[in-house]
C-alpha cells in the first residue's frame, strides 16, 4: 500500500489563532480514513487546505507525487480529488442531473466554439458524461429526483446529491465533510453502505470528517483524532476511542 | 395532461424536448417571418424594436441570469457595438463583415474590462460597471475625430449582396434582418446552456466554492460570460443604431443600462423567454402609456417621469410578488393547464432554504 495523500508538518494560522498546528498524516491508497475531533479542532480546515481554499503557513501537501501547494483551488479536481461540504454547497437553481453533470466538468474536452455551435463532438461528449452520471444515479438510487430542482429537495437527498456530484467526477480521493450530519438513522445506515461500496467496488480512497462514531468505527480503517489543530491520536477506531488523550479532549480531564 | 416519455439521453440534449414544442416554435417562427404581410409598417417597426431589445436582453441575461453577475454598464457595450459597426462600414467594410466584427470587438473589449471588474461581487460589481456606463458618454465625446462627438453619426444603408436595407424605406427587410440575428443569437445562447460551459456558468452563479472544488476556473468562466454577454449586446447595439438612424453620445445613456437590467428582472432572470417577455414590456410600455394617458386625461398634457414611475412600480411589484418574472408566471399558468385538474394552489410556494453559514467568501 502506498501513500496517496501526504500532509507533512502543515501549519495554518488565522492571525493569532493556530487552526492547524504542525499536523502530519498520510492516507493510504484504498483505505477509509476518518478525522474526528471536538468542534473547532480544525477538521474542516484540513479539508480546505487540501482543496487549496487556504494556503498553509508552513508544511507540505502531496497527492500521488504531485505537490498540491503548486496548484490553484480549481486545478485540484484535475488530479482526481473530489469533495463534499459540511453545509451543502449545491447549485440550488439547477436540477439534480445538472448538478451531477457539473461534477464531470474536469473531463470537459470541447472548446468554446464547438459548444456554441453544439457540434457532433459536443453531443457525443454530452452522452458520455450522461452515461457516467447515470451510473452514479443508479448507485445512489437518485432516479426519482433526476429532473428535480435542488431548491425543493429535502436535506437528506441533497446530502446524497452532493456525494453523487463528487462521485461523478470520477475521483481517486474523495473528501467527505460530515457525510452523516443531519441524516436520520436509516439515511446514515445507507451512507455507511455507500461509503463501503465506494471503497470496495469503485476503489476510491475516502478521507472523511465525521462526528457519528458509529459510522466512523463501522467504515474506517484508520482514525485520526484532532484537538486544537494538532494530532491527539491515530490508529484503528477502537484504539482511538480508548485513547486517554481523546477521552480527555471530549469529556474533560479526570473522566478517564 | 402532457407527459414526456424519455427513451434516450438524446431527449435531454435535444433543442426541443418533444415534437409538440418543436411544432409550437416552428409556428411561432413562421408567423414571425410572414408578419410584414400581416401588420402595417408602424407595427413592424415596433416589433423590430422588441426584437432588438430582446437581443440586448439575451446579452445581459447571459451575464446576470446565468452567471449571476449584475452589470449596469451594458449601455456602454451597446454604444461600442453601434459605433464600431458603423465606423467599420464607413471604412468600406460590407455589413456582413462589419456587423460580426463589431460583435467580436465588443466581446474582446468587454472581456478585457471584465478581468479587473470580476474580482468584485454583487452590488460592488454593479457599481463598478455603472462607472463604465458613465464613462462611455465622455469617451465618445473625447474621441470626436472618430465618433463625431455630440453631433453624432448617421447610420448608413445596409447592403447585403445588392439588397438594400434601411429602417424607414424598407422596414420589412430590416425586420427580417433583425429576426435572423435574433434567431441566431437565441440558438447560440441555447447551445451554450446545454453544454458544459452553460453548466459552469450556473455553478459559478450558485456556489463559487463548490464550482472551484469541481475544477471550474472561476475568473476565467466569469470573463468568458462577460465576453459573450458583451458580444451579443454589441450586436444589439449595432442594430439599435440602424434602428434609430442617428445617434450620439447621449443615445446610450446610463438609463438604457438600468432599463436593460430591469427588463430582464421583469422578464424573469435565467431564462431565454424572460429576455423576450421583458423586451415586450420595455418596448410597448411607452406606447401603451401614451395611449392610456390620452384616453384618461386627453392628449397634450405632459406628465414628466410618468414612464419611469410606472416602470419602477412594475419592477417593485414583480420583485415582491413574482421574483421569477413574467416567465415564472407563464410557467405557473402552463403547468396549471398541463396538470389540469390536479394542480394545487400551494404547489409553487417558495420553500425556505437552509441557512448557508460558514461561506468561505
Amino acid at each position: 500500500m502506498s501513500n496517496l495523500l501526504e500532509i507533512n508538518n502543515a501549519t495554518l494560522k488565522f492571525g493569532g489563532v493556530v487552526a492547524v498546528n504542525d499536523l502530519t498524516f498520510s492516507v493510504e491508497e484504498g483505505e477509509v480514513y476518518a478525522i474526528v475531533g471536538p468542534n473547532g479542532a480544525g477538521k474542516s480546515t484540513v479539508f480546505n487546505l487540501i482543496s487549496r481554499f487556504y494556503g498553509p503557513y508552513a508544511g507540505s501537501i502531496n497527492f500521488d507525487g504531485n505537490n498540491l501547494l503548486e496548484r490553484d483551488a480549481d486545478s485540484v479536481a484535475d488530479l482526481g480529488i473530489a469533495r463534499t461540504f459540511q453545509n451543502i454547497e449545491l447549485f440550488d437553481h439547477a436540477t439534480v442531473l445538472q448538478n451531477l453533470l457539473v461534477g464531470r466538468h474536469r473531463h470537459r474536452n470541447t472548446n468554446l466554439m464547438q459548444e456554441m455551435l453544439f457540434t457532433s463532438k459536443v453531443r457525443r461528449e454530452e452522452k458520455k458524461h450522461r452515461e457516467a452520471v447515470e451510473e452514479v444515479i443508479d448507485f445512489l438510487d437518485l432516479q426519482p429526483y433526476r429532473d428535480k430542482m435542488i431548491a425543493g429537495l429535502p436535506y437528506g437527498v441533497r446530502k446524497v446529491v452532493e456525494l453523487g456530484r463528487a462521485l461523478a467526477s470520477g475521483p481517486r480521493l474523495l473528501l467527505l465533510d460530515e457525510p452523516a450530519s443531519g441524516l436520520s438513522v436509516e439515511e446514515t445506515q445507507d451512507m455507511r453502505w455507500w461509503i463501503d461500496d465506494i471503497r470496495k467496488q469503485m476503489g476510491i480512497t475516502v478521507l472523511m470528517v465525521e462526528h457519528d462514531m458509529g459510522l466512523v468505527s463501522g467504515v474506517s480503517d484508520r482514525v485520526l483524532a484532532l484537538a486544537d489543530g494538532a494530532k491527539l491520536a491515530e490508529g484503528t477506531p477502537a484504539q482511538v476511542q480508548s485513547d486517554p488523550a481523546v477521552i480527555e479532549a471530549y469529556l474533560g480531564a479526570g473522566a478517564a | 395532461m402532457r407527459i414526456h416519455f424519455k427513451t434516450s439521453y438524446e431527449h435531454d440534449i435535444r433543442l426541443f424536448p418533444d415534437w409538440w414544442s418543436f411544432f409550437v416554435y416552428a409556428i411561432l417562427i413562421a408567423i414571425a417571418v410572414v408578419l410584414p404581410w400581416l401588420i402595417d409598417d408602424f407595427f413592424i417597426g415596433e416589433v423590430t424594436n422588441v426584437l432588438i431589445w430582446a437581443i440586448a436582453g439575451l446579452g445581459l441575461m447571459m451575464l446576470t441570469g446565468q452567471t449571476g453577475q449584475a452589470s449596469l454598464g451594458h449601455a456602454a457595450f451597446l454604444a461600442l457595438g453601434c459605433y464600431s459597426c458603423i465606423i467599420f462600414m464607413e471604412q468600406g467594410l460590407p455589413f456582413l463583415i462589419a456587423f460580426p466584427a463589431a460583435g467580436v470587438l465588443t466581446g474582446v473589449i468587454g472581456t478585457i474590462i471584465a478581468i479587473p471588474a470580476i474580482r468584485l461581487h454583487g452590488i460592488y460589481l454593479a457599481i463598478a460597471t455603472m462607472a463604465i456606463s458613465i464613462l462611455a458618454d465622455d469617451i465618445i465625446v473625447l474621441m470626436e475625430p472618430i465618433t463625431n462627438g455630440v453631433s453624432g453619426k448617421f447610420a448608413p444603408v445596409i447592403n447585403i449582396f445588392g439588397i438594400e436595407i434601411e429602417r424607414w424605406t424598407t422596414p420589412d427587410r430590416f425586420y427580417w434582418l433583425v429576426l435572423a440575428v435574433t434567431i441566431i443569437c437565441t440558438l447560440i445562447y441555447r447551445n451554450i446552456l446545454r453544454s458544459p460551459l452553460g453548466r459552469a456558468f450556473a455553478a459559478v452563479r450558485d456556489s463559487e466554492v463548490s464550482a472551484m472544488a469541481m475544477g471550474i476556473h472561476i475568473s476565467r468562466t466569469k470573463a468568458i460570460a462577460f465576453g459573450f454577454s458583451c458580444a451579443i449586446t454589441g450586436l444589439a447595439g449595432a442594430l439599435m443604431g440602424f434602428f434609430a438612424g442617428a445617434f450620439n453620445n447621449e443615445t446610450f445613456s446610463i438609463v438604457i443600462s438600468i432599463t436593460l437590467l430591469m427588463m430582464i428582472v421583469i422578464g424573469g432572470l435565467g431564462s431565454i423567454h424572460g429576455a423576450f417577455f421583458g423586451a415586450v414590456v420595455v418596448a410597448f410600455l411607452p406606447q401603451f402609456l401614451s395611449i392610456a394617458k390620452e384616453t384618461v386625461i386627453g392628449g397634450g398634457v405632459a406628465i414628466p417621469g410618468l414612464e419611469t414611475g410606472v416602470f419602477g412600480m412594475i419592477l417593485i411589484l414583480f420583485i415582491l410578488f413574482e421574483p421569477m418574472g413574467i416567465y415564472g408566471r407563464w410557467m405557473k399558468i402552463r403547468i396549471w393547464f398541463e396538470l389540469f385538474p390536479f394542480a394545487r394552489k400551494d404547489m409553487f410556494k417558495r420553500q425556505k432554504s437552509y441557512l448557508k453559514t460558514e461561506r468561505l467568501r
